[in-house]
């Protein structure tokens, strides 16, 4: 980690390694999860899930658990059908979107196994949990549409009223929208005179697999409703009970209390929350659910899993001409909160850091009997990524020359910068020579390279690979307009309001929350720049839609571009209404003043007040200039211009076992171009941790359904997650090419990490086994499935 | 999750359980450290009437030595197996095969005597007691018995301890100065065997004069690889001469398909692993 020294003046805080505050009361675990939060007179409830991925339910016998002691209610779809709202699918990616009404509890048909068909609400967890096994659901089962590709072509309908499973199709043409030329010329030509790369990848699905698994309290007592819940949205939540069930907005009060993680996991409303949110409404009293781990594997939303159908054109040379992109996407049973649109995210990526004359990018999500696909760290851009950077290596092999090199001759270059991508996209800014180089220092990449080498002469049976990732990504989600545009159910700005209390102290109020993200400490070390109050003053609040009325919350990297923008602006206001006042007391005239290190002097004197001090003076109010409010208390909304897009140079060396199939880990350096740091220690934990699950994807993780559309990976014995034993230590660096779009210069590196690991182990693991005829391997690169590939290459089959 | 409403004992010597555990008829489950039992009884996977948890039976901990065998008691933790001096010295392998059971955690709450009638044929322990020519005391009503490890593991999570019956203790021959290797292989750090080689060689000058090989997940029960050990016999340990003596040892093994590899794919893991474990085994 380069650790960016705290410089003199306003810039002490910004860029300092900050040991985050709010690490005390998470890692020790004094502080209120959704799970340990307790009320008087609490009850606590059990879900009846679907065994079957596609089934009629004929009748629900509830008699037996009714009648155990201290079974306070059982409930199912047909008692709650009219009260029980909607699940919503807020981005309809076009305006005739085929999507099934997602009911929170399932009423007559369930649609994939784990689907809620009834529940229990009793004294205790453990009662609740004994009453929901003899929930008696007597079903028929219907055929399942399971795999994607067959449930394109509509054989087996997931929702046979619909007519289809096909839900829509998006299309982006650069001849259509005028962003470039035809692609289809351009794939004819290079048939005819260049090369063609063609390839179909297979995303596998994946499971966000949070630490804290999803757990909600609704407490009904007194005016509000109050729903505490581990969710990523908090403010959406709100709104979208308000618009769903019919209780009005003002009487709702949503908290996310300490979050722990969510990976987009929890940027959704589900069928658990409001259905918690229903029974306690009906029941009078406080209720909680907190889901198992097999639940949160079942029922909480998926990601990925898509299978992408590639065409590069490219000169003989190597220069590319045009990429066409096919994308079926399962979306599993339902269209969750912004599922709609993340497959579509990877529209203006595939392009990446590369100049193309032309391009398509056809998409089509699908509907099938399993768990719904929405979010997942990256949404749409880490599909997007690997397809590119996978189809480039190849385009190297082809061509003959280094995978860096095959870069190097198409990427655009620093100077070009701002530049409009043949997606249609405007790059404020980056430098991918600068991070490139910087990598492969680091990495020693002519030394692995000679390495390679004599293992291959050696004939080795441990192979080494290099695979490289130059990716770029899209964050700071999201000018509203575009967002509108989309036809996205919201906005993408953020808000901020800044407290100045009369002791000095500073509340620091903000609409995204954080769910691991340390907020807390970033926006203290951007506020105690812009007003010069110490660190350790600075109190941040979020969370709770009571506290911060105004928000869209924490996905898609969004928080310090769009919500830090904001609190700069909020600041700015503070010292604007402070400054009359401190000319006031001064006896100075406003134009007089100059204001640093949180102090108001008059220049070219010694005389001044700090803030705190006019802080102070305002909660007395004793002597405030004429027509002045007694408050420095601001607040403010921003909306983005554009987005931000990081970048990043990745380099990945793996050793490959091809007697046994096992990959390791040899050596991964990133160099990531995020703009400005706020935290290096801070923005160090995003990379690691987002290489590790990027590098999960690639080596690991896979959600797997039988022939009956029942999830087989639905516990952490088959849907392996790796731990700190499975992974290296990664060498991080960073080049900074401020962002050009928002005040702090920052871009967002909560995904970038994810993006950019998946392709450079994958090219990493084929790099080793190429000279064995081993040209593809499907994700997860498992053992079998390498030992597999390197068996059927001998075999003479590829 | 939680488990369904059961009854809980918790004797404090071998007869009293014998008895509680008499008294509670068949759907009793014993309980050693409850690393498996428990995530079981979470998941609804069973729900047994009584639980008789062993954890308080002193007389089932501890590792002694008596004449030519090392005796661990059943309720023996595995960190204790782990750290013990007998078993560095006279169990070589066992000591390299439970460093490999799962994790820190798991091995200071986990038992030797547990794992071992859990019988997972994914878990370790097996292939070890098997390679070391192990044998078992089980006590009942009527007394001891002694059962050789060959005839221990009977099928899928199924042994010679039989209804009523508690295993005591495990006796294992001396294997001084013998090499050991466990050849564990798995896709990520804490996971359950894909398959295991354990080896155990009593080489002088590099050559094998005495080979012992269990195997894990190889098939319903762990596995002993006689033919092998027989071909490894008087073997110059060299990578050439080991290949070719290990090169049969899947042949008749009955390896599960699963989301980790189908058994085409475990034999060959089993033949690899093999090699290197020997070779590991020999120093070489």
């Amino acid at each position: 980690m380069t650790i960016i020294e705290p410089t003199t003046g306003t810039q002490r805080e910004v860029g300092a390694a900050r040991r985050r505050k709010e690490d005390q009361r998470l890692i020790t675990g004094r502080t209120r999860w959704s799970d340990n939060i307790q009320l008087p007179g609490m009850l606590h409830m059990a879900m009846v899930r679907s065994p079957y991925a596609h089934a009629m339910i004929r009748r629900i016998d509830t008699e037996q658990a009714k009648a155990l002691p201290n079974v306070i209610s059982v409930l199912t779809g047909k008692d709650v059908a009219e009260e029980q709202g909607v699940i919503a699918n807020a981005w309809a990616i076009t305006t005739d979107q085929k999507a099934p009404a997602h009911l929170p509890m399932a009423v007559d048909r369930v649609a994939f196994a784990g689907e809620v068909v009834a529940v229990v609400v009793a004294r205790s967890a453990a009662e609740a949990r004994d009453a929901a096994e003899l929930v008696d659901v007597d079903y028929t089962e219907m055929p399942a549409a399971l795999d994607l590709r067959e449930a394109a072509e509509d054989k087996v309908l997931a929702h046979p009223d619909l007519g289809t499973n096909k839900s829509s199709f998006w299309q982006l043409d650069s001849a259509a929208q005028g962003s470039g030329g035809s692609v289809d010329e351009a794939i004819a030509e290079a048939r005819a005179n260049g090369i063609v790369i063609e390839r179909e990848i297979r995303q596998q699905r994946l499971i966000p697999a949070f630490m804290e698994p999803r757990s909600t309290v609704v407490d009904p007592t007194g005016e509000q409703i109050t729903m505490w819940s581990s969710t990523q949205v908090p403010h959406i939540a709100r709104f979208l009970l308000a618009a769903t069930t019919g209780t009005p907005e003002s009487k709702i009060r949503v908290i996310a209390p300490d979050v722990g993680g969510g990976f987009g996991g929890k940027l959704q409303t589900t069928p658990e929350e409001w259905i918690t949110f229903l029974a306690a409404k009906r029941l009078g009293k406080p209720v909680k659910y907190t889901e198992t781990r097999s639940e949160s594997l079942m029922s909480g939303h998926h990601g990925r899993d898509q299978w992408q159908t590639l065409t590069l054109a490219a000169t003989k040379e190597g220069r590319v001409t045009g990429l066409k992109v096919d994308v079926l996407a399962d979306m599993g049973a339902y269209i969750g909160l912004v599922g709609g649109g993340v497959p579509v995210l990877g529209a203006w990526m595939y392009n990446a850091i590369y100049k193309f004359d032309s391009y398509q990018f056809n998409c089509t999500p699908v509907l099938t009997n399993k768990t719904w696909v929405d979010a997942y760290r990256g949404a749409g851009r880490p599909e997007a990524t690997y397809a590119i950077e996978r189809l480039m290596d190849e385009l190297a092999v082809e061509v003959g020359v280094d995978p860096i090199a095959i870069r190097e001759m198409n990427w655009i270059k620093h100077e070009e910068f701002p530049f409009t991508t043949v997606a249609g996209m405007t790059y404020d800014s980056g430098n991918y020579e600068a991070a490139t180089a910087r990598a492969k220092e680091i990495f020693g990449y002519d030394d692995l390279r000679a390495e390679q080498q004599k293992r291959r002469e050696q004939k080795d049976p441990v192979q080494l690979g290099i695979g490289v990732s130059t990716f770029t990504e899209m964050c700071g989600l999201a000018p509203s307009r575009v967002l509108g545009q989309l036809n996205y159910g919201a906005g993408g700005w953020e808000h901020a309001e800044i407290r100045m209390l009369p002791t000095g102290k500073v509340e620091v109020i903000t609409g995204s929350s954080s769910h691991g993200q340390g907020h807390e400490t970033a926006w203290s070390q951007i506020v105690a720049d812009r007003l010069g109050i110490p660190f350790d003053d600075i109190e941040v609040l979020h969370g709770d839609t009571q506290v911060s009325h105004k928000g869209l919350d924490t996905y898609g990297s969004r928080s310090l571009t769009v919500g830090g923008e904001a609190l700069i602006l909020a600041a700015d206001k503070v010292i604007e209404k402070a400054r009359p006042i401190a000319a006031h007391l001064l006896e100075a005239a406003e134009g007089d003043l100059e204001f640093t290190d949180g102090k108001f002097t008059v220049r070219g004197t010694e005389q001044g007040m700090a803030l705190t001090e006019i802080a102070t003076a305002v909660f007395a109010a004793h002597n405030l200039p004429d027509g002045v409010e007694a408050s420095l208390d601001s607040e403010a909304t921003y909306d983005p211009v554009n987005f931000s897009f990081p970048h990043g140079t990745h380099l990945c060396a793996t050793e490959v076992d091809t007697e046994t199939g096992q990959v390791k880990l040899r050596k991964y350096v990133a160099v990531d171009d995020i703009g400005v740091i706020v935290n290096p220690m801070i923005v160090a934990g995003q990379v690691h941790g987002g290489i590790a699950q990027g590098i999960a994807q690639a080596l690991w993780e896979e959600a797997v359904y039988d022939d009956a559309g029942t999830l087989v990976s639905a516990s952490f014995v088959d849907y392996t997650i790796p731990s700190a034993a499975d992974v290296i230590s990664f060498d991080i660096d960073h080049t900074t090419s401020p962002s050009t779009t928002n005040t702090l210069g920052t871009k967002g590196v909560g995904e970038a990490g994810t993006i950019a690991s998946t392709p450079a182990v994958v090219n990493a693991i084929l790099d080793a086994l190429r000279p064995l005829g081993v040209s593809d391997i499907e994700m997860p690169c498992t053992p079998h499935r390498v030992w597999s590939a390197i068996r059927a290459a001998k075999g003479g089959q590829s | 999750m939680i488990p369904a409403t059961f009854e809980y004992a918790a004797p404090t010597t071998v007869e009293e359980a014998l008895a509680a555990l008499a008294e509670a008829g068949e759907d009793a489950k014993v309980m050693a450290g409850g690393q498996s039992l428990l995530p079981v009884l979470r998941m609804r996977l069973n729900a047994p009437s009584h639980v008789i948890d062993l954890g308080r039976i002193d007389a089932l901990r501890g590792i002694r030595e008596e004449a030519d065998a090392l005796v661990i008691g059943a309720m023996t933790t595995h960190d204790d197996v782990m750290h013990d001096a007998l078993v560095h010295e006279h169990a070589l392998l066992l000591t390299k095969v439970t460093t490999t059971v799962a994790d820190p955690q798991v091995r200071h709450r986990g038992t030797f005597g547990g794992s071992l009638v859990h019988a997972d044929p994914a878990g370790d322990l097996g292939a070890a007691a098997m390679a070391l020519d192990a044998s078992f005391v089980i006590a009942g009503r009527d007394g001891m018995r002694t059962v050789a490890a060959d005839d221990f593991f009977v099928d899928l999570f199924e042994t010679a301890v039989g209804e009523g019956e508690i295993l005591t203790e495990i006796r294992i021959p001396k294997h001084e100065h013998w090499g050991a290797h466990y050849e564990k292989f798995v896709r990520t750090a804490q996971q359950w065997s894909i398959v295991g080689i354990a080896a155990t060689v009593h080489h002088e000058g590099g050559t094998i004069m005495e080979a012992k090989i269990g195997l894990t997940n190889m098939g319903s029960t762990p596995l002993r690889a006689r033919a092998t050990e027989e071909a490894l016999h008087g073997v110059f340990a060299n990578d050439e001469a080991v290949r070719a003596a290990v090169a049969n040892i899947a042949d008749g093994t009955n390896p599960p398909s699963d989301l980790n590899g189908d058994a085409d794919y475990r034999r060959d893991l089993a033949v690899v692993l093999a090699r290197r474990a020997v070779l590991h085994a020999c120093g070489v």
